[in-house]
């Protein structure tokens, strides 16, 4: 039976086809998870996509982190339940304490769409573990709010507690300390800025390639999920 | 003040004072218009009949003077049998093979978008995305073709920033991915900027909808977001006299969107078009509920009962009128059948979307509507929809015509760059001009990837979509409109438009198949505009005929001038084109070392209205280029057939900076020089920056020249060995060289230094 990765849906999310579609790639079993519904339906991991839920309005992520569907992802979460956010879903991470810091509007106000090139820092996640560290990967972003913010003391605990997953080659938004993703500390939920779903085809990945960058995100937790 | 209560005008008190003064002129109604409605209704109307009228015979909704014209796309359309639904719905529909369907079209926000240039811009995407979504279909895509007043001036630092992060703003909201458009600049455009808007959506064949309400018995519901005072146009000049003084007056003109309500729309309605449980629908836009109901009316059984104060409120102290006239965003309207209405509120429940039933379907052939139990407004709905007035509006060619086509672009009367040093120069300067310059700096605030079906974007010939997961296919679209040509020959400006279009697509590999069209002119009460237009629709009309891509639907956009400077004649032509195996695109970039360039076309001494007038020396006079259709035809052909055979790697349509602007965009893309022999016979300047028509530069392997050079040779068709893909930089052989890094740093640095 192929593992199954749970997608949310939330009023205003715009990328669930991809990250659905990323699970099905990978050859896993994509299941559809509705905002409102506080069943997981017995997924093995899930995705909380980018997006817009409920607009953005108040702050990004704000609203999201209070739904029936996030009171099982965060109880799931703590009992070691693989979750990526990605983006807004990031966003919500953030705001559920999952995971710690905040996103913050770009440096340069802009909404920014670009493949960036990104750098590998840990491998030890659920969703990393078929990446090398040190490994620079090409993957897009798209965000208004995409800036990494925490204070230094946070920002030295991930550091010295290796959970800074991957940060940007040539940072894009002023993110601190270059971070475009981080993990907590069990290592199976991760936050990332950069969109790998948005990576994972020849023909709709970022051009001139590498296309499909992304890909490995999903393969890992399907390894893991596999080899549990 | 408190005395001063509104006071509803009924039907019955029309009837009875048949002599009270109505503002029908601050409303815009002419005075025989006026006369027309008093005849038509046997009686004055009320005031709620008056705003109806006022907004459904304007010229946005009525299409007034520019109907006799438009009337050619039809008569002239070409035989097809892919055209599911023509002009007149929300937006045409073609058959794209297999069961699948695509609609689309273009629409303008010009106005608004100047006043407000965010919110002006965001609600045009809003827009025609609803009337995408009400024909029954997913929207997929926006692609938004603007223009601007000179890019140094400061008014343009005003609006293009708001502009873009409106359209950003919401476009990437509602999770439609923007896969193409144009950015222009031109003084003619200061104070009035084009701001338009395409749509494309996919559905079933099966499941295409219209908008009418049938089958009396059946329910009204409005759903989605509540009835604001915004966007009312009239109505508070009409409402004003009687108006209680302390209620708030002055409501902004233009509409606010909130995009996030747009997108759970969006889901609602695919979610109950799923389940099959609408008769009809109609969106809500320009005249609101006025317009949805009487086009609903009109076009079904005839006859709608609607109980108006059932409408759901932003702002309780609203008045019939307003409720009438308001352009709230993001509403729609359905009919729906009492059995289907439960499932119907339980969709609506899941989204957390509004939804009332305020009227009923009926067999009267009448509109009725009542306010708290007070008939206001009963109409046949037809003479609301259908029967506005008609203008032949009186038209002729402007006196200074000749004289524009006679100040031809000469080699005598234009200074031209002979040295190879100059023709360096002029390469430098053009590419980084900013129609020319690389535009990043705004595409980057579109997400073109969403949905993860963008096969090509921005920077390529069209953007290109995957419909089918399953079979590859997929549809390709540009946008193309050149307001300078069309000012030297409207005529043939309008068919180069068309041209461009339709060789962008099929330089992608798509074949064309069918066009939407915003014309966007200055005033159609004065004759020379009106000539200017005339012309446009003529040409337009027999170049879709000749190129068998009938016109599916688009828009009319006037007045855009300022004082009585008209604008350049713009019409925006939008293609449509479709491709089996979208993994057989043809990008734009040289991507492989040692491949050979051909130049398909024939190249001729042709720079009126060109990029090069205007960027060296400000002029515009001449003739545009010359069009042969049929040639354009030969050159699409073989371009889809390159891309189907696999015989070409890279390939990109010629049109303004010409040839070297070509090249170089394509060099830049893939990263690799050229080394370019130009042809013996022409000069080197009408080599590189001439703008003839017809014309395509591609990149084939080396192994494939013979066969693909035979194809053009066989389709009598000129072709030329004009050299290879080679080195890092851009080598034109005994003329001058520019390293790839030089020439990045003149294209990609203008709108940084303008606008970042």
């Amino acid at each position: 039976m192929p593992a199954r990765i749970g997608v949310v849906t939330f009023p205003g999310t715009q990328d669930d086809t991809d990250a659905l579609r990323a699970a099905r790639v990978v050859g896993a079993e994509p299941v559809a998870l509705w905002h409102r519904d506080p069943a997981l339906h017995g997924v093995d991991a899930v995705i909380l996509p980018g997006g817009f839920s409920y607009g953005d309005y108040l702050r990004a992520g704000a609203i999201a982190r209070f739904s029936p569907v996030m009171e099982a992802v965060i109880a799931a979460a703590r009992e070691g339940l693989p979750v990526l956010g990605i983006c807004n879903g990031f966003q919500i991470l953030c705001e559920s304490h999952l995971l710690p810091g905040a996103l913050i509007r770009n440096a340069g106000t802009l909404f920014i769409n670009r493949d960036v090139k990104l750098r590998v820092e840990s491998t030890s996640t659920a969703w990393t573990s078929d990446y090398t560290v040190g490994q620079e990967i090409l993957i897009p972003i798209k965000n208004g709010e995409g800036k990494f913010a925490a204070d230094e003391k946070v920002l030295d605990e991930l550091e010295a507690e290796g959970r800074v997953i991957a940060r940007y080659v040539d940072n894009p938004n002023g993110s601190a300390r270059d971070i475009a993703g981080i993990a907590n500390a069990a290592g199976n939920v991760v936050g990332l800025m950069p969109h790998p779903e948005h990576a994972i085809e020849d023909l709709t990945g970022p051009y001139p390639g590498p296309a499909t960058d992304g890909l490995p995100f999903f393969t890992s937790v399907l390894k893991q999920l596999v080899n549990a | 003040m408190s005395e001063n209560k509104y006071q509803v005008d009924t039907v019955e008190r029309a009837t009875a004072s048949p002599e009270t003064e109505q503002p029908y002129e601050a409303l815009g109604v002419k005075d025989d218009e006026y006369a027309r409605i008093r005849e038509i209704l046997g009686r004055r109307p009320t005031s709620s009949e008056l705003a109806m009228y006022s907004v459904m015979w304007s010229e946005h909704c009525s299409y007034k003077s520019s109907k006799v014209h438009l009337k050619q796309f039809g008569e002239k359309a070409p035989e097809v049998d892919f055209l599911l639904v023509g002009p007149g719905e929300n937006a045409g529909v073609v058959d794209v093979g297999g069961d699948l369907a695509v609609t689309f079209k273009i629409e303008s926000h010009n106005h608004p978008s100047y006043v407000e240039p965010y919110q002006g811009a965001a609600t045009g995407v809003g827009g025609i995305v609803r009337d995408i979504l009400t024909m029954g279909a997913r929207p997929v895509a926006v692609l938004d073709p603007l223009r601007f007043g000179p890019a140094d001036a400061a008014d343009t630092h005003r609006v293009l920033p708001g502009v873009v992060r409106g359209i950003g703003g919401y476009g990437n909201s509602l999770g439609l991915p923007n896969i193409g458009g144009e950015v222009v600049f031109d003084a003619c455009y200061s104070g009035n900027p084009l701001v338009n808007a395409l749509s494309v959506g996919v559905l079933k064949k099966s499941e295409i909808k219209l908008a009418k309400a049938d089958g009396p018995g059946n329910r009204v519901v409005l759903f989605g977001a509540r009835t604001g005072g915004d966007g009312i146009g009239g109505a508070s000049v009409l409402a004003s006299a009687t108006f209680d003084e302390d209620k708030p007056s002055k409501r902004p003109s233009v509409q606010v969107g909130d995009p996030f309500m747009e997108k759970v729309l969006i889901e609602c309605c695919l979610e109950i078009y799923a389940e099959d449980l609408v008769t009809g629908i109609q969106d809500l836009g320009a005249a609101g509920l006025s317009c949805a109901t009487t086009e609903l009316a009109a076009a079904g059984t005839g006859g709608m009962d609607v109980q108006l104060d059932l409408a759901p409120l932003r702002d309780a102290t609203l008045v019939p009128e307003e409720i009438l006239m308001s352009e709230s965003q993001e509403r729609m309207m359905a009919v729906v059948t009492p059995e289907n209405l439960p499932r119907f509120f339980a969709i609506c429940e899941k989204w957390d979307v509004i939804a009332t039933v305020i009227g009923t379907v009926t067999d009267t052939g009448r509109l009725r509507m009542t306010w708290h139990g007070e008939t206001i407004v009963d109409v046949d709905p037809r003479t609301l929809a259908h029967q506005g007035p008609v203008y032949e509006r009186p038209y002729h060619r402007p006196s200074w015509q000749d004289a524009l086509q006679a100040d031809a672009p000469s080699a005598e009367r234009l200074a031209r760059p002979k040295t190879g040093d100059e023709l360096r120069e002029t390469v430098l300067t053009m590419i980084a001009s900013p129609n020319l310059a690389d535009k990043t700096w705004v595409l980057e605030q579109y997400d073109h990837r969403v949905r993860g079906n963008t096969v090509l974007a921005h920077g390529e010939d069209s953007g290109m979509l995957r419909v089918s997961e399953d079979t590859g296919a997929g549809i390709a679209l540009s946008t193309d409109g050149n307001g300078r040509y069309t000012k030297l020959d409207p005529y043939t400006g309008a068919q180069l438009a068309l041209a461009e279009a339709y060789r962008n697509v099929a330089a992608t590999g798509a074949k064309p198949l069918a066009v939407t069209d915003c014309l966007n002119f200055g005033s159609p009460e004065d004759p020379e505009v009106m000539w200017q237009f005339a012309e446009a629709c003529r040409g337009l009309a027999d170049a879709c005929l000749e190129l068998g891509t009938p016109v599916t639907g688009g828009n009319v956009s006037f007045y855009n001038q300022t004082g009585s400077e008209a604008i350049h004649p713009t019409p925006i032509v939008g293609v449509l084109g479709v491709i089996d195996d979208v993994a057989r695109r043809t990008r734009s970039a040289f991507e492989t070392e040692g491949e050979i360039l051909l130049l398909v076309g024939e190249t001729r001494d042709e720079f009126g209205g060109s990029e090069w007038a205007h960027v060296a020396h400000g002029h515009l006079g001449g003739l545009p280029p010359r069009l042969d259709l049929e040639r354009e035809r030969q050159l699409a052909e073989i371009l889809i057939a390159g891309s189907r055979d696999g015989m070409l790697s890279a390939a990109h349509d010629l049109s303004d900076g010409g040839l070297v602007q070509a090249i170089a965009e394509s060099c830049l893309r893939g990263g690799h020089g050229a080394r370019v022999v130009l042809p013996s016979e022409l000069d080197p300047f009408v080599a590189l920056f001439s703008e003839s028509a017809g014309r395509a530069v591609v990149a084939v392997p080396r192994s494939e020249e013979k066969r693909f050079t035979d194809m053009c040779v066989f389709r009598n068709v000129p072709v030329a060995r004009i050299g290879v893909v080679d080195g890092d930089e851009l080598d034109v052989q005994d003329q001058f060289a520019i390293p790839l890094d030089e020439l990045r740093e003149a294209w990609t640095g203008t709108f940084p230094k303008l606008f970042g």
